[in-house]
């Protein structure tokens, strides 16, 4: 996928390759640009008029996404692939209530048009969610951050989507709320087999959520793998890197390692392999060739000419 | 000499702001946030200021660099020939006293001038203060330039801030803090809005200033494996109050507020291995 902008074609996204299958879930980490929210703006075919899909397919239940019509994926969203954006308070609206704001897109997308269905489908909604029924009747601006992004969470899960792509949810709230929230998400996954694809800069917080991890450098996909195996077993240099940088409360104080430069142009990415410039173990052929997307264990993919040496736990 | 006087000593310090309601706007109630607080920094030994968004945090810090008036309360400033309260200071002498206190705030895209070069960011300091020439200016530029790690400073100096990356901008922000050689500087989330791999190298770097130029840091932040690296001692706010405060290693490993405790065990550990055993935890509650 590519944004045209002014100073020519930005690749956010390349040639980016991952399965999930239904009941798990995934987290997608990454700094801010690597491209992790074009990915879930791609899977919901949500992107700006400057942006294209340019090749690849988007296998959702054996159909191919990419190539449906505007009116055709509409079909698809909320039903059967729904979206909890970062900014919860910019995804409802002001002037009405909560729970006509849920009615209206159960209405829209599931042609729901019982009212009295709908109240008693938000109520199960809300509390599933952990809110108080009652904040149906309240506009936006009586709830809380935390509230508000619950609010988002039942609605997207209205339809009984397949699956719900949540994109940075919980990075606006405060640790405590943040922790309720995480544990919320953890039940619902448990007992609804919600299939989820859980986006955040946050090592920590993926972590949490998260049965399978894919680490995101300047629009590719470096790593993927099983949680554990991400974490305590780190392949790429950057996996290892952002590892070693995240500071941590519990366990021995250890010195933390700074990653050199910065996140590079993708209107101008480095050749060969991205992360080269600040690898530290770059070496000839990571300038010049782009290193293959491969097994590196059980369902364990990373994309390195000189993968960290295993069991070292990347430090 | 004041050497056995802490660097700052805080007492009683309250902030009130008016809550103006109804058709006349008559100041009806107060919002009390920050209500009494007391607290001592020896110098040398950094404070993490932690709690969550409205608990008072930016308002102290703001207090203590005089950008907000406290409305009640002592602010005890003692440098190695005098002692003021910062909390009464007026005119001449509070400019005096910028000359050894600077504040780095959260969002280096908000904090920089847009229209001004880096190097005019940086001298202003030095040009308010009245120290040196523009020779010597620059040159004192150059050198904390270099010491924030934008070298070669020259390529910088007379760039924009629109031209460089958010850690960059945020390495010219300490540059323009550290540049008349302060104290004692507040650090509101100089963290917070970048990205971990930045993060980290910024966060070093403070460190490593402070170690080299002798500064003092009141570094607010509402991550506490942040604060954990960045200061020696802590302190827990918590509705406009400070609710536990101690040497940071014991806080974390044996708090004994139960705000405290319930802000620790909130924060998510970067450990899958780890989740079994939280969430096993919730499951026995």
């Amino acid at each position: 996928m590519h944004y045209s902008t002014r100073a020519g074609p930005v690749y956010a996204i390349d040639n980016v390759s991952f399965e999930l299958a239904e009941g798990e879930s995934m987290g997608l980490v990454g700094e801010s640009g690597c491209g992790k929210t074009s990915i879930a703006s791609s899977l919901l075919k949500l992107l700006p008029d400057n942006a294209e899909i340019k090749a690849g397919h988007i296998y959702f239940n054996g159909i191919d996404l990419v190539p449906l019509s505007e009116v055709e994926i509409r079909q698809y969203r909320w039903r059967n692939i729904s979206m909890v954006f970062q900014a919860a308070m910019n995804s409802l609206n002001p002037v009405y209530k909560v729970g006509d704001q849920i009615y209206e897109a159960m209405e829209t997308h599931l042609g729901v048009h019982s009212y009295q269905q709908a109240r008693e489908r938000i109520t199960q909604l809300f509390e599933m969610v952990g809110l108080d029924p009652k904040m149906m009747d309240r506009y936006p601006h009586e709830y809380s951050g935390g509230m508000r992004q619950r609010a988002v969470i039942a609605m997207a899960l209205s339809c009984n989507p397949d699956l719900v792509i949540a994109d940075e949810p919980t990075t606006a709230l405060d640790v405590i709320v943040q922790d309720a929230l995480i544990q919320e998400l953890k039940i619902l996954q448990e007992q609804i087999g919600m299939t989820m694809i859980y986006i955040s800069h946050d090592i920590a917080v993926i972590a949490e959520v998260s049965d399978k991890i894919g680490i995101m450098y300047a629009g590719q996909l470096v790593e993927m793998g099983s949680s554990e195996a991400i974490f305590h077993e780190p392949v790429h240099h950057y996996t290892a890197a952002l590892m070693a940088a995240f500071p941590s409360v519990t366990g021995p104080k250890r010195e933390l390692s700074a990653l050199g430069g910065e996140p590079p142009n993708l209107l101008n990415p480095p050749t060969g392999c991205r992360f080269h410039p600040r690898c530290p173990a770059a070496t000839d052929i990571c300038r010049t060739q782009v290193p293959p997307f491969t097994e590196h264990g059980d369902g364990h993919y990373a994309a390195c000419w000189h993968p960290v040496a295993r069991f070292d736990n990347g430090e | 000499m004041a050497s056995n006087q802490p660097l700052i000593k805080v007492s009683g310090l309250r902030k009130h702001f008016p809550l103006n309601q109804g058709l006349l706007r008559r100041t009806t109630s107060f919002v009390h946030a920050v209500d009494g607080i007391d607290f001592e920094i020896e110098r040398g030994q950094s404070l993490a200021l932690v709690g969550e968004s409205g608990s008072g945090k930016t308002t102290t810090g703001k207090m203590l660099v005089r950008l907000l008036d406290p409305t009640d309360g002592h602010i005890q400033l003692n440098l190695n020939d005098n002692s003021v309260d910062v909390a009464t200071l007026r005119g001449s002498s509070l400019k005096k006293f910028r000359r050894n206190v600077q504040m780095i705030f959260q969002d280096p895209y908000e904090s920089l001038n847009p229209r001004r070069t880096i190097f005019d960011t940086v001298a202003e300091p030095l040009q308010v203060q009245g120290i040196g020439n523009v020779l010597e200016r620059e040159e004192r530029v150059a050198e904390i330039l270099a010491l924030v790690g934008l070298s070669p400073p020259t390529s910088y100096m007379f760039r924009f801030p629109h031209e460089l990356s958010g850690g960059q901008r945020q390495r010219i922000a300490i540059a323009r803090a550290l540049v008349i050689e302060p104290d004692f500087v507040v650090a509101d989330e100089p963290t917070s809005m970048l990205d971990v791999s930045i993060r980290t190298g910024i966060m070093k770097l403070m460190q490593d200033l402070a170690d080299r130029l002798g500064v003092t840091y009141l570094y607010i932040t509402h991550d506490l494996a942040v604060a954990r690296y960045m200061a020696s001692h802590i302190a827990v706010m918590y509705k406009g109050k400070i609710v536990e405060m101690g040497e940071m290693e014991r806080v974390l490993h044996n708090p004994e507020h139960a705000y405290t405790k319930e802000l620790l065990a909130a924060v998510p550990i970067p450990d899958p291995r780890h989740k079994r055993e939280h969430a096993r935890f919730k499951n026995r509650a």
